[in-house]
């Protein structure tokens, strides 16, 4: 195979390689992120147009017309797509990704299977590239679904649900074994993909959707491996170092995140999280039954004028409401009344860590004003006011000493040590990790309720008048 | 162990090393775009789709699966640039401190 390449267009892979490296390098910084995307794009284009030579490709019809269609479909999706929407967004690009590793595996099979060429040595990268990029692509489907609420955001589970996980991958080690040592057939290849998506849906419905960062990431990283894998089985080092990248730091960052859920990953993935002894958890919060002290835009603006220090909590429920330019108006109009406003951002706040980073940058709110969950707890008990816009899972008290809630571990904002916490809500529902929230009860808290970005307009204009 | 095998997994093992280095000093804030540039990134699997839709083997099946994995690589690829340049551009530069939240330990 290696035959049919020209060996000096080879470097130009080597270069994309790079510039990929360098490209992800300099999006650690946030001056120079832009200059990093770019210069990845750059890699891209290198890479494609390089393969464009390649002696491989005699047939240019099928890759025009799939091109024709996907890349206006990528594009036009990207531009529309709400920033709220976002992380459905990367998934459902994750998830092509994943299906388009396992179809160039069953392109090879196929070709190999033409030639009677498959042997034990070429057919494992290809089932590992097929079974893997298969689960990435369903499951990445099913986080889609979630959060973008077209099925439950909870777990769903039902008993022996770990029994049909086990035997769906059995079944799959046992059909790939079969096509090892004996002689693999087409419609053996056919059920092992069909056997793996099963196992990508499977995997991710027992998940809960305050899971869903994690398990995005975690599939981007598969999708990763599944491309690193397509790299031996077509020969391309450049598949291989950028699938490679991928997974590698896809893992790094699974973990990460994780880990600022105070959780393992095999607890995220297993754990059913939420539908874990959700009546006890209840029970010991009791919020449905307890004192809730509800305030009018009048109070709260008057609280928060005359305050010194104002810390900002968004959430999720910001990012629904589209109130991020509301909360910048707000923020702003409070600094001219002198009071010192900060943002305390929770690494799992939102759908994907940095998602309130992303959001508030769109805003116009300066770095300088965010601050991570370790920067800022040690300011609560200073701070005046607590304003919890749309968070709910990520300041519940719950995760400090209840320990049979879903979430006890968890490292959470401490809102409940500030002078006055106001919750802004649109009703008294849970959060999405399904549970009951005892903040709510604390007497030194207010809720308000109400769409966000209305709350906090009215807020922003009752400021400058109170 | 073939010596192009040999050479492929060297390349492997040492990508695995640059991956884990090149990450690990990102601030929290970058999450989100960095996690959608790298889905942009395994849109390299476009190459392998132009290799498998360009090789014209396999009949009619072989057209669709090819045709597929470039719909699918090309919605990865340009979907994942773009949506990733629409996160940055929202990170304009501001004239007060723009490094400040990144100095996370």
């Amino acid at each position: 195979m290696n035959a049919l390449k020209i060996p000096s267009l080879e470097i130009v892979y080597l270069v994309s390689g790079v510039l990929f490296i360098i490209g992800l390098k300099f999006l650690s910084s946030p001056a120079r992120a832009k200059t990093g995307n770019l210069l990845a794009g750059i890699g891209m284009i290198l890479a494609v147009a390089v393969t464009a030579l390649d002696m491989r490709i005699v047939n240019w019809t099928d890759i025009i017309i799939g091109g024709l269609i996907g890349i206006p479909i990528g594009y036009v999706s990207a531009r529309v797509v709400k920033m709220t929407a976002m992380p459905q967004m990367v998934a459902l690009f994750n998830g092509a990704g994943g299906g388009a590793a396992a179809l160039v595996a069953a392109g090879e099979y196929l070709r190999l299977s033409a030639d009677n060429a498959t042997t034990a040595a070429n057919l494992v990268p290809i089932l590992l590239s097929l079974i893997i990029g298969a689960v990435s692509f369903a499951g990445s489907l099913v986080a889609f679904a979630k959060l973008q609420e077209l099925m439950t955001g909870r777990p769903i589970t039902y008993p022996g649900q770990q029994i049909v996980n086990a035997l769906v991958v059995l079944a799959i080690v046992a059909l790939c074994a079969l096509m090892l040592v004996g002689s693999p057939t087409p419609g053996m290849f056919i059920a092992v993909a069909v056997l793996a998506a099963i196992l990508g849906v499977v995997g991710v419905l027992p998940i809960g959707g305050a899971d869903m960062p994690v398990v995005i990431s975690l599939l981007n990283s598969f999708t990763g491996v599944a491309v690193a894998i397509t790299g031996f089985v077509l020969g391309s080092t450049v598949l291989i170092i950028s699938g490679t990248l991928v997974g590698a730091s896809g893992t790094l960052l699974t973990m990460l995140m994780s880990k600022a859920m105070n959780r393992s990953l095999a607890n995220v993935l297993f754990g059913a999280f939420g539908s874990a002894p959700k009546g006890e958890a209840a029970a010991a919060a009791s919020a449905s039954g307890g004192p809730v002290r509800s305030a009018s835009v009048e109070d709260v603006a008057t609280l928060l004028a005359y305050s010194r220090s104002v810390i900002i909590v968004p959430g999720y429920g910001m990012a629904v409401a589209q109130a991020q330019h509301a909360v910048r108006e707000l923020a702003a109009n409070l600094e001219k009344r002198g009071v010192d406003v900060k943002f305390a951002i929770h690494p799992v706040a939102g759908r994907m860590p940095g998602h309130m980073n992303v959001l508030l940058a769109e805003a116009n709110v300066p770095y300088s004003q965010l601050f991570e969950m370790d920067q800022i707890n040690p300011e609560f008990e200073h701070t005046d006011v607590a304003l919890v816009i749309g968070a709910n899972d990520v300041t519940n008290p719950a995760a400090r000493n209840v320990t049979n809630s879903p979430i006890y571990g968890m490292p959470i904002l401490d809102v409940d040590k500030a002078a006055n916490i106001i919750v802004l809500k649109r009703s008294m529902n849970p959060g999405f990790a399904g549970i009951d929230n005892p903040l709510y009860e604390n007497p030194k808290c207010m809720m308000l309720f109400g769409d966000a970005k209305d709350s906090v307009s009215k807020l922003a204009s009752g400021v400058v008048a109170a | 162990m073939s010596e192009t095998l040999l050479f492929e997994l060297t390349v492997f093992v040492l990508s695995i090393f640059v991956g884990f280095e090149v990450i690990s000093k990102v601030p929290s804030m970058l999450h989100t775009p960095l996690m959608s540039a790298t889905n942009a990134i395994h849109g390299i699997v476009v190459v392998g789709a132009m290799l498998v839709a360009g090789s014209a083997i396999g009949g009619e099946i072989g057209r669709a699966i090819g045709i597929a994995a470039m719909i699918l690589a090309t919605i990865n690829v340009v979907g994942g640039f773009a949506v990733t340049g629409r996160m940055l551009q929202m990170f304009k530069a501001k004239p007060t401190a723009p490094d400040a939240p990144a100095k996370k330990s």
